[in-house]
């Protein structure tokens, strides 16, 4: 069945055709769903008035443009976003052309990247605008043939006649301008899609592979100078004094300027900036506690015993529940901070003049980065303009502006454009981190094996609420609690990719793992009779889909073979988080006495799958992102500073560390959801938990190759 | 200060740099060949990967001063149209995500093509480990070179 919406005729407007004519067609992108589509306005097609916030343009010789408004930091969004448009227009994708837009807060109410959650929030709105445009395009073929439009049918890029005749889209732009804007459109039945769900390939690759200059650090402009800013040395500390005479007297160095904690030096290249920086001189006091990680391995075993933590969900009698119980299990788990490391480190041109702001650079929050320069500046908003450049990778780091306001103040004071460029070791020892966290799960258990009572405490570093209390398995257990803890420190934190789920997915997996082997049962077996119980007598709400976790399970177990296998040790592990259900099963295979990650099968339900190339990629890049920091990510503090400076001591994956991952859509029909994260959380739960079924060892902590259960054992290479 | 003519490209390019710039940041600030990439600044990463006399070399740690009349080759130079047997794969296994790290990717395998047309897939693994991608596209990176090394 194909869906018809009604439009509110404000949702489109037809701009002023472009000089050499064409269909230029503006739309909202954000106004609210519901109400955009029901009401069906009577105000004139053209007033004038709204601010049209994206546009698709169909030129005469057939090229389609689109501006895609979210930042690209490698989910693919400026991909797939106009793939979702060319479906409904039935274009030809060869003529497709999209341009990113810069930062318009009137025009885009969620131009950010995080959160997996930019498809989901535009699914519709992108479907209407290309199915809106191809309407028009066809009344146009209709009013020239004198044929009804009916008769007609569209197919990349062309208009046919039954007769056989031809016309294409840009032989028709100029005539579809006139053409009435639809009260209501048709949307094609999904299995009518012919783009979607194919593989497209990146519209950026040839840019990339050739190296144009596409990021923020590329961005240059005459006259511009740079600048690198020595932070404090450890978190929990206040610049004291400063003497930069060295420093000045260097070759390229236009100046050395101090604000608040900071004293950047500005010079002619960043070679110049960066060898001048070492010869500061800077006296550092503290202002807060100066902490290490022993500090804080002592104080996530005080808190997990606090009296003060915050009840985040409570079903039924969870004491009576322990205290009836057959088996009782408790485990803890703990991980360390991570730093972001995207390869481009944080880099932002700013100039400040007196007539306003010009910002350049990679964030994934453009309208963040111009609220806070506004405010700190106290300039107007509008006077702000924010150009948003490709991101060499985010993973959350460049949703935070520290280094957007940085270059903006600086440009103030020195009253001249400026690039700030960041170091890797300014990058990892400046913040901001993934928080370091430590769980503590009971699990009680009747005489039969079931799951009678369920107890969660987080304890968090500058977390907020270090658990996920409505995520699997709540809903599935009678008597449950949720509680958590937070510490807060001097050390800056921040969303890291799958924020909290990141650690929270293993804990909670590789505890399932134990609790189903205490119970008598299979792990996947477990898990579904879980399910099973949530949806016959769901205990307290629900807040995942039963059925797609069931599906994404099924698929999994069956895709890799699950208590099939000879000579294989699987492990297993299933998490929903930012919308989308994530199943692995992670195989080890022993050779010469040591286990080697071979394989990880992933079944992934995000409902439609837009871009089958990009959400390989997404999935692939999510599981090799949690092998990779599940057994080596650690960030850990001496005296207030990060102790890995570099990749030389903080370790990433590397090619010969990558197991084999094969990946599984569910094929349900269902609107899109994201695909940025959902497939990282699970990935630690299935390693750790194959490795246990190899070794009987069992992980509690990560880094994994940093536990003591893991002496002599090199989890590393695959070959 | 000191002048340096440095064969890049094919073509004869100046600088007046001091003599302890790294190749990389003359080749970004004052060549305006953004493509070489930073990513660390001490050889960890690939991000900054060249050629000097088509071996692969990281030009984060490399002097101006020690390149003399050796050529050089970034990725704006690997090929005239983007139509390197490297980049065309790269293109068709659709290799990039946020795509920082890949031009260095494609330098560090386009030097391991030179030597060893034909690697197995242990070499190519071998040869590759040097370079980091922090979105983990490491399997389609594996499956270009693979390709390109197909063809000719």
């Amino acid at each position: 069945m194909s869906t018809i919406l009604k439009t509110n005729r404000r949702d489109f407007i037809k701009l002023a055709a472009t000089a050499g004519g064409g269909l230029m067609l503006g739309f909202q992108l954000t106004s609210s769903v519901a109400s955009a589509m029901e009401e069906v306005s009577d105000v004139p097609v053209v007033t004038g008035t709204i601010d049209f916030n994206n546009y698709l343009s169909i030129s005469p010789d057939g090229i389609v443009t689109l501006i895609s408004p979210n930042p690209e930091l490698g989910q693919n969004i400026k991909t797939s976003f106009p793939m979702i448009v060319a479906e409904e227009l039935d274009a030809d994708w060869s003529k497709v052309r999209v341009i990113q837009a810069f930062l318009d807060a009137k025009k885009y109410e969620r131009q950010l990247t995080g959160g997996s959650g930019a498809i989901p929030h535009s699914w519709e709105r992108l479907r209407k605008a290309g199915a809106t445009a191809r309407y028009m395009i066809v009344e146009a073929a209709a009013k020239r043939w004198g044929v009804p439009s009916s008769m007609l049918k569209t197919d990349t890029g062309m208009v046919l006649h039954p007769d056989g005749r031809k016309l294409s889209y840009g032989e028709l732009a100029t005539e579809a301008s006139s053409i009435a804007i639809p009260t209501e459109v048709k949307l094609k039945d999904k299995k009518d899609f012919k783009i979607i769900g194919t593989a497209v390939r990146n519209v950026d690759n040839m840019d990339m592979i050739t190296g144009k200059p596409l990021y923020g650090i590329d961005f240059y402009r005459e006259g511009m100078v740079f600048a690198m800013i020595q932070r404090p040395s450890a978190f929990g500390m206040k610049l004291k004094s400063v003497d930069s005479t060295a420093a000045k007297a260097m070759p390229g160095i236009i100046d050395v300027v101090t604000f608040k904690n900071n004293v950047a030096v500005v010079g002619k290249s960043t070679w110049q900036v960066s060898k001048a920086r070492k010869l500061l001189k800077i006296e550092y006091e503290a202002e807060g506690t100066i902490e290490s990680s022993t500090d804080h391995d002592r104080l996530f075993k005080e808190l997990m015993e606090s009296k003060e933590a915050v009840v985040r969900r409570k079903d039924g009698d969870v004491e009576t529940a322990f205290k009836g119980a057959a088996k009782v299990i408790t485990r803890e788990y703990q991980c360390p901070f991570l730093s972001h490391s995207p390869m481009e480190p944080m880099n932002f041109f700013a100039h400040v003049r007196t007539d306003g702001v010009e910002l350049v650079g990679p964030t994934q929050t453009p309208e963040a980065a111009r609220t806070e320069v506004a405010k700190l500046l106290g300039v107007p908003n509008d006077k702000v303009t924010v150009e948003i450049t490709r991101l060499g990778g985010g993973f959350g780091r460049r949703l935070k502006t520290d280094y957007v306001m940085e270059a903006a103040e600086l440009s103030s004071i020195i009253k001249q454009p400026v690039k700030v460029i960041w170091t890797r070791e300014d990058d990892m020892t400046g913040g901001s981190y993934r928080p370091a966290v430590r769980y503590r799960f009971e699990a009680a258990l009747d005489a039969s094996g079931n799951l009678v009572g369920y107890k969660l405490r987080g304890v968090g570093i500058n977390v907020g609420n270090s658990t996920r209390e409505d995520n699997f398995p709540s809903g599935a257990v009678d008597n449950l609690q949720i509680d958590s803890v937070e510490y807060k420190s001097p050390i800056t934190t921040g969303a890291w990719r799958a924020p909290i789920t990141n650690f929270l997915a293993f804990a909670e997996q590789a505890f399932l793992d134990e609790v189903s082997i205490a119970a008598g049962k299979d792990q996947v077996k477990f898990r579904l009779e879980l399910l099973e119980r949530a949806k016959k007598t769901p205990a307290g709400a629900i807040k995942y889909d039963i059925d797609r976790m069931k599906g994404v399970i099924e698929l999994a177990a069956n895709k890799a073979g699950w208590g099939t296998k000879k000579d294989v040790s699987q492990g297993f592990s299933v998490y929903f988080s930012h919308r989308t259900y994530v199943a692995q099963v992670a195989e080890i295979e022993m050779k010469n006495g040591r286990p080697i990650l071979k394989k990880i099968y992933a079944a992934a339900d995000c409902g439609v799958v837009v871009n089958k190339s990009g959400a390989l990629q997404q999935v692939k890049g999510g599981v090799v992102d949690g092998v990779g920091h599940a057994l080596f990510g650690n960030v850990t503090f001496k005296d207030g500073a990060a102790e890995q400076k570099n990749f030389n001591s903080y370790r990433l994956i590397r090619i010969k560390e990558v197991p084999d991952v094969e990946v599984h859509f569910v094929d349900n029909g269902i609107d899109p959801t994201g695909l940025g994260e959902p497939a990282l959380p699970p990935t630690g739960g299935a390693v750790a938990n194959a490795i246990f079924k190899a070794t009987g060892k069992r992980l509690y902590n990560q880094p994994f190759t940093k536990q003591e259960e893991m002496k002599g054992v090199n989890l590393g290479e695959r070959m | 200060m000191a002048h340096y003519t440095l064969q890049i490209n094919g073509k004869s390019l100046e600088a007046d740099v001091d003599s302890d710039t790294p190749l990389l940041w003359v080749l970004r600030d004052n060549l305006g060949l953004v493509g070489t990439k930073f990513g660390c600044g001490i050889a960890q990463c690939g991000a900054c990967t060249v050629h000097v006399n088509g071996a692969a070399v990281r030009s984060c740690t490399l002097a101006v001063s020690a390149v003399g009349s050796n050529k050089i080759t970034t990725i704006e130079g690997l090929s005239a149209n983007g139509d390197h047997p490297l980049q065309k794969a790269w293109n068709e296994v659709d290799v990039a995500q946020c795509g920082y790290c890949q031009a260095g990717q494609i330098m560090n395998a386009a030097a391991l093509l030179t030597k060893n047309p034909k690697p197995s897939a242990e070499e190519i693994d071998n040869a590759m480990n040097g370079n980091i991608c922090r979105c983990g596209t490491y399997h389609r990176i594996h499956e270009a070179i693979a390709l390109a090394s197909t063809k000719k």
